[in-house]
């Protein structure tokens, strides 16, 4: 670890820190409804796609409307992407002719980006056509973004309305999430990212002729080195390269800002196109914390406690440093078993374990990226976390199985956190001798019961899920590694995707039936299952009556409050998960110790 | 009842009781409704069938099996010891409510003696000295004196009469002296003494709101391991390291919340214990957890804040009227007004001025009572028209008459109100003769406690029927937060509306008819045992000792009672994480013995890990009964310093105490050998 590597880190938290009030209050401005500078251009606008599509936007939703409109929407548009995908063959904007992508990959892939998942089983250069990346997945990367957005507003009007039976109307906070917070950023990001060297063309893909050429291992139809029947591997002459071009730099801001993830090319963000300086790499992360960091200045401005924002946005902070500590610690160390191997920081090398990691962003950045876009439901990556060492990989797993709530996904983010909130209140509530209230509002059975189903859909779905993948045959020959790590690679893939992160542990072949369809399934259930109990709370929570604050109430803006939401946080998750991390990459870890790797 | 006070939490007879109960609540049917230790009670069967075909490592086995049903055993052993203390009281009740004789009254005027379970609501019976009341009821005629012992615990006697506050009688006393005409109130199976009954037996006990949102918790927890547990085993098997279902019950048991699921009905059966150990009889469990919450008090100044009697200290005469007229009117218009406040003026007439009471027969004297309304009392005799009331009555009074209060009675008024006193003012025949000032004095120690309740965010309002000038200078002297004066029962009822409307939550005493609209309107309304029936029925508590002091500990119980909770649930959750490093090791360092690294704690063997954390945790169950049947200590102070200090000592403590009795276990169990 290097002086250099943590000023960068602090560096980083501190802008964050200096953009989440103008971010906070500017969205709790736009979504009150109140004047800001971009209303003469965009208000026109809104009030057009209202007329269009018949929304009146004075109407108030109870929770139960809201979340239908959020479930049709979603479902319709999930719809609409698996046909573009389907078709694409017919469509225009296919300069390279890819075909149709096949049913179980473009229902996996449809399902994917509706949830803000991204998860990728296939690589964007080769499948998707340009059409397919602009109008169905950048589409999507909006719309799930803008209702990540709304269903957070919509949670945070739950906490701050009395004896109401509505929390706003859906169809009005998705656009206003869509035009004034992320159309008019991610022009002015895309266009940044441009002049760093980010590509953005509708041309055919350049072939380059090789100054050199190489001998590769040729590879079969499963993806894996085809070997001859002399027991050699079968190689291949390669003299010209095929460089992959496309309207890179406006899909690649909506990622991030987003928390999409879903990269342009497959290597996402340590592909060159997609993330080509050092200063892109920083806009990049912090593109992705932005707006979740922002969201809890408008949870305090709209709750009337906006120390209460702050001590939410403490305890992500507290959060973010253990998890990124971590992971660049475990990195710089290196890999004990490499003797003789120089991992020496010096003037001419980053030391430490530079597996998977691009040199150009070297250990702290890689470690500080793959921390941030797991703490953010994001899943971009600029190294790859399978080539992380066992603890250094365990971050990212372990950030995601927190249910992303260290900044998080846009709005997830804060949903997610907010539920932890209501159960920290639950637990600890009690013991300052009143009935545990959050806010002014009382928690009583019904919340309770919705925070649980929220709490219960992880280990539902990622223990479950993993168990039977860890088993099956279907589930194990889609693994790269044996032992720990192949565990870690099926666990990674079912917690990446049930939260809706979509980075992957790569070595996962889940260009299958069963991780496709598993997949699917698991991002639905991951993203759905937990809106639906989260905006009934909010329902149930507007209708409340509120008890004036006195001395004897739960205070939840304190630093003490942030110490118990970190704990509540930390306990649950090391509660749910500790059994399958120890089999996994501790394990793996005290493993790499004893001299035994995978 | 008062014996109950000094009654040990480990009376040899109720653990009697309560080891017997422990195994008939094993029913299913009973263990459904806690679904932790219902899981648990599964486990144990499943552990208990699987023994008996599983030949190997059987000594281990039986061990954790028999743990494992220790552990059922030893929650149900905490719930019936909560149960067996009430019942205990209930014995004690049930023989005041044996069968007695009953002269019911016909209406021809004669008796006819009826067992006392025949007698209906609306029967009137005569009850003379010697025999029991047969049932709840109204005395409507007669006043007698009335041994309430069986019911309040305080044996001496008590005063009961026709009309008034005083007018309840109680199935089950006894009449000490006169005799009296009762109408009774209530039908057999319904009477006080019978809700009583069911009351501290927990017969009719249901589950607080609290209490079902905090197992709706547990559940969920438990449903969390229970998945966390059964997918272990397929992680095993891919690590080639199958576990038995001894070794996975194990741990599965130790992860749920066993702790707090197995004392929380003990929790919630001692609250209302406590209670009754303080002479207060909460109508329901909701009442008890409201009364945590409350954010204000309504204080009756008379009684609470102030000794009960306000004494006669000066009479003030107006300008031309000698002070020995005034003290005469004054004595006159006391003599027939039986209130301390009544009978100490007539004392300072006698001592100061010489007047001697007076038989008024002779003189066709006609009394003008107290009311509500009027606000004065008084007496008409031979022409003279006296009137004592507070100084906006009077005036009202006088207003009638076209004639205003002189100015200098006026400054005299204003006087005594600021210093705290309250005067009364004495007109005879449209005149004001002068004021009477009444001393009130503050009770020691209440401005400390009134501090207190302000640290812990409760606000306090003395209610009185003073002037607001008086009541200001009490208000000031107490320490009291705000005040109500000349406060009327709509006044009253207005202001818990006021309170309510804003969403706080109020707590208030009474003992009147006219309380008993507000009694019902509060959130937590204690009822006086010697206000009316109406009052009792209004309010969702009765305090037996009548002591509206009462309610600040009332309050104190209901945080008491979800402290105790809050701090079982957080000390149980953060007992997994050692569970977690004792048995997570040993179940896999037999295949990967790196992963004894993870056993911090340095257990001796596999078997003595697993078989350490299942003892400990059955044993901290009946360590903590204690714990959950007295309520954890509580100083009132800031939520802010509580939850720190609960957090240090049950959320810190409850990760680090397993740590050191799993080791400690291990020790001894490996020390004799027993694995």
């Amino acid at each position: 670890m290097t002086i250099n590597g943590w000023t960068q880190i602090a560096v980083f938290l501190a802008v964050i820190l200096a953009i989440t009030k103008p971010l906070g209050v500017f969205m709790a401005r736009v979504f009150s409804r109140e004047r800001t500078f971009l209303d003469p251009v965009l208000r026109p606008i809104e009030r057009l796609l209202y007329r269009v599509t018949s929304v009146n936007e004075e109407h108030e939703m109870r929770w139960t409307e809201y979340c239908v409109s959020m479930l049709l929407f979603s479902g319709v548009s999930m719809l609409v992407l698996y046909v573009i995908e389907r078709v694409q063959q017919w469509l225009p904007l296919n300069p390279q002719k890819f075909g149709a992508v096949a049913q179980a990959l473009a229902f996996n892939t449809a399902a994917s980006f509706t949830t803000n998942t991204n998860w990728q089983n296939y690589s964007g250069e080769s499948t998707m056509s340009y059409l397919t990346q602009m109008a169905g997945l950048a589409y999507h990367n909006f719309t799930s973004a803008a209702v990540g957005i709304a269903l957070a507003i919509a949670f945070v009007r739950g906490i701050a309305r009395k004896e109401k039976e509505t929390i706003g109307n859906f169809w009005v906070d998705m656009t206003r999430s869509a035009l004034w917070v992320l159309l008019p950023a991610c022009i002015v990001y895309a266009l940044l990212l441009v002049s760093q060297g980010v590509v953005q063309n509708l041309r055919p893909y350049d072939t380059a002729k090789l100054v050199e050429t190489q001998q590769v291992q040729k590879t079969g139809a499963d993806g894996k080195p085809l070997i001859g029947s002399d027991g050699k591997p079968v190689m291949d002459t390669v003299s010209s390269q095929t460089i992959a071009q496309g309207p890179v730099a406006s899909q690649e801001a909506i990622k991030m800002l987003g928390t999409n993830g879903g990269g342009f090319f497959n290597a996402n963000s340590s592909h060159p196109f997609e993330n080509p300086t050092p200063l892109s790499n920083f806009l990049q992360m912090l593109s992705i914390f932005a707006i979740p960091a922002g969201l809890t200045y408008t949870l305090g401005r709209m709750t009337g406690s906006q120390r209460h924002g702050w001590a939410v946005w403490a305890a992500m902070a507290v959060l973010f440093l253990c998890g990124v500590a971590t992971a660049y610690w475990a990195e710089a160390s290196g890999n004990p078993l490499l003797h003789g191997a120089d991992q020496q920081v010096s003037a001419l090398q980053p030391g430490g374990n530079m597996e998977g990691k691009e040199v150009r962003f070297g250990i702290a950045n890689s470690a500080l990226f793959a921390t941030v876009t797991t703490d953010a439901s994001c899943g971009a990556i600029n190294g790859v976390h399978d080539s992380f060492t066992p603890l250094g990989g365990m971050v990212p797993l372990v950030n995601i199985m927190l249910s992303e709530t260290v900044f998080g996904g846009v709005g997830a983010g804060l949903y997610g956190i907010l539920i932890y909130v209501v159960l920290s209140v639950f637990i600890a509530g009690l013991m300052v001798g009143r009935t545990p209230e959050y806010l002014g509002k009382k928690i009583e059975a019904y919340d309770v019961k919705m925070a649980m189903l929220v709490t219960l859909v992880f280990p539902l779905i990622i223990l479950v899920l993993t168990a039977i993948s860890s088993v099956a045959k279907f589930g194990l020959t889609s693994i790269s590694n044996s032992g720990p790590h192949g565990l870690t690679q099926i666990l990674y893939a079912f917690t990446s995707m049930a939260g809706n992160n979509g980075s992957a542990f790569a070595g996962l072949n889940g260009n299958t039936l069963w991780y496709n369809t598993a997949g699917a399934f698991t991002m639905l259930v991951g993203r759905f299952f937990m809106i639906i109990p989260m905006l009934a709370i909010a329902g149930n929570l507007a209708k409340k009556k509120t008890v004036p604050a006195s001395a004897g109430t739960f205070p939840v803006t304190t630093p003490l409050f942030t110490v118990l939401l970190v704990s509540v946080i930390l306990i649950v998750g090391a509660l749910t998960f500790f059994p399958a991390l120890s089999l996994g990459p501790v394990l793996e870890h005290l493993l790499m110790m004893a001299g035994k790797t995978f | 009842m008062a014996e109950k006070k000094s009654k040990s939490l480990w009376d040899a007879k109720i653990i009697r009781r309560a080891l017997v109960d422990s195994l008939v609540k094993l029913d299913p049917r009973t263990m459904m409704k806690n679904p932790v230790m219902f899981v648990v009670e599964v486990g144990s069967v499943v552990t208990t069938l699987l023994l008996l075909r599983e030949r190997q490592s059987f000594a281990f086995n039986l061990q954790i099996t028999l743990w494992l049903w220790f552990t059922v055993l030893f929650a149900n052993f905490a719930e019936a010891m909560a149960e067996g203390r009430g019942k205990a009281q209930a014995d004690t009740l049930r023989k005041a409510r044996s069968e007695t004789q009953a002269k019911r009254l016909l209406p021809n005027g004669w008796t006819e003696t009826v067992p006392s379970a025949k007698l209906r609501a609306g029967d009137v019976v005569q009850v003379t000295a010697g025999e029991f009341v047969p049932g709840d009821g109204e005395v409507i005629e007669g006043v007698a004196s009335v041994d309430e012992s069986a019911i309040t615990g305080e044996s001496a006697p008590v005063i009961r009469e026709a009309g008034g506050d005083r007018s309840a009688v109680t199935g089950g006393t006894r009449v000490l002296s006169d005799v009296i005409k009762v109408r009774i109130t209530s039908n057999p199976g319904e009477t006080f003494l019978d809700r009583m009954i069911a009351l501290v037996e927990g017969a009719e006990r249901q589950k607080t709101p609290n209490e079902i949102a905090l197992n709706i918790l547990l559940a969920g927890l438990t449903i969390i391991f229970l998945l966390a547990v059964v997918t272990l085993q397929p992680f095993a098997i891919y690590s080639g390291s199958p576990q038995t279902v001894f070794v996975l019950v194990s741990l599965l048991v130790c992860l749920i919340p066993t702790t707090i699921g197995g004392l929380l009905s003990a929790i919630g059966i001692a609250g209302m214990d406590r209670l009754v150990q303080h002479n207060v009889l909460a109508m329901s469990g909701r009442a008890v957890e409201a009364a945590g919450d409350v954010n204000t008090l309504l204080l009756d100044k008379t009684g609470t804040i102030t000794l009960g009697n306000r004494q006669a200290a000066e009479f003030i005469p107006a300008p031309g009227i000698t002070t020995a007229e005034m003290a005469d009117a004054a004595q006159l218009s006391s003599l027939a007004d039986e209130t301390p406040e009544g009978r100490s003026i007539v004392v300072l007439a006698k001592e100061r001025y010489a007047l001697r009471g007076r038989e008024l027969a002779s003189h066709e004297a006609v009394f003008v009572p107290f009311t509500a309304q009027t606000r004065m009392s008084g007496v008409n005799l031979d022409g003279r028209e006296i009137r004592k009331g507070a100084v906006d009555a009077i005036t009202k009074y006088l207003h009638q008459f076209g004639t205003v209060l002189p100015r200098e009675i006026q400054a005299s008024v204003e006087q005594i109100s600021r210093s705290g006193g309250t005067p009364l003012v004495v007109a005879e025949n449209q005149r004001a003769l002068g004021v009477i000032y009444l001393k009130d004095i503050v009770k020691g120690g209440m401005r400390e406690r009134f501090n207190q309740l302000r640290s812990m965010g409760i606000k306090t309002v003395m209610i009185t029927g003073d002037n607001p000038l008086t009541a200001a200078a009490i208000a000031r002297e107490a320490g009291v937060d705000d005040f109500l004066a000349e406060a009327t029962p709509k006044d009253k009822m207005d202001l818990i509306r006021r309170e309510q409307g804003a969403g706080k939550l109020v707590a208030m005493t009474g003992d009147g008819t006219n309380d008993a609209p507000a009694l019902a309107q509060a959130d937590v309304g204690v009822a006086m045992n010697t206000g009316t029936q109406a009052a009792k029925e209004a309010g969702n508590m009765v305090d037996l000792d009548s002591n509206p002091t009462k309610l600040i500990e009332v309050v104190a119980i209901g945080k008491q009672l979800l402290m105790t909770r809050g701090a079982l649930t957080t000390f149980s959750i953060a007992n997994d994480v050692a569970k977690y490093f004792a048995i997570i090791p040993a179940m896999f360092a037999g295949t990967f013995p790196v992963l004894n690294a993870l056993n911090i704690m340095h257990l001796q063997t596999p078997e003595s890990a697993i078989l350490s954390a299942v003892i400990f945790n059955a044993l901290i169950i009946i360590a903590l009964i204690p714990l959950a049947l007295r309520g954890v200590a509580y100083k009132p102070m800031s939520a802010e310093s509580l939850l720190r200090q609960n957090l240090l000592v049950y959320g810190f403590g409850g990760l680090i105490v397993p740590f050191i009795g799993i080791k400690l276990i291990d020790l001894l169990i490996t020390g004799v050998k027993l694995v």
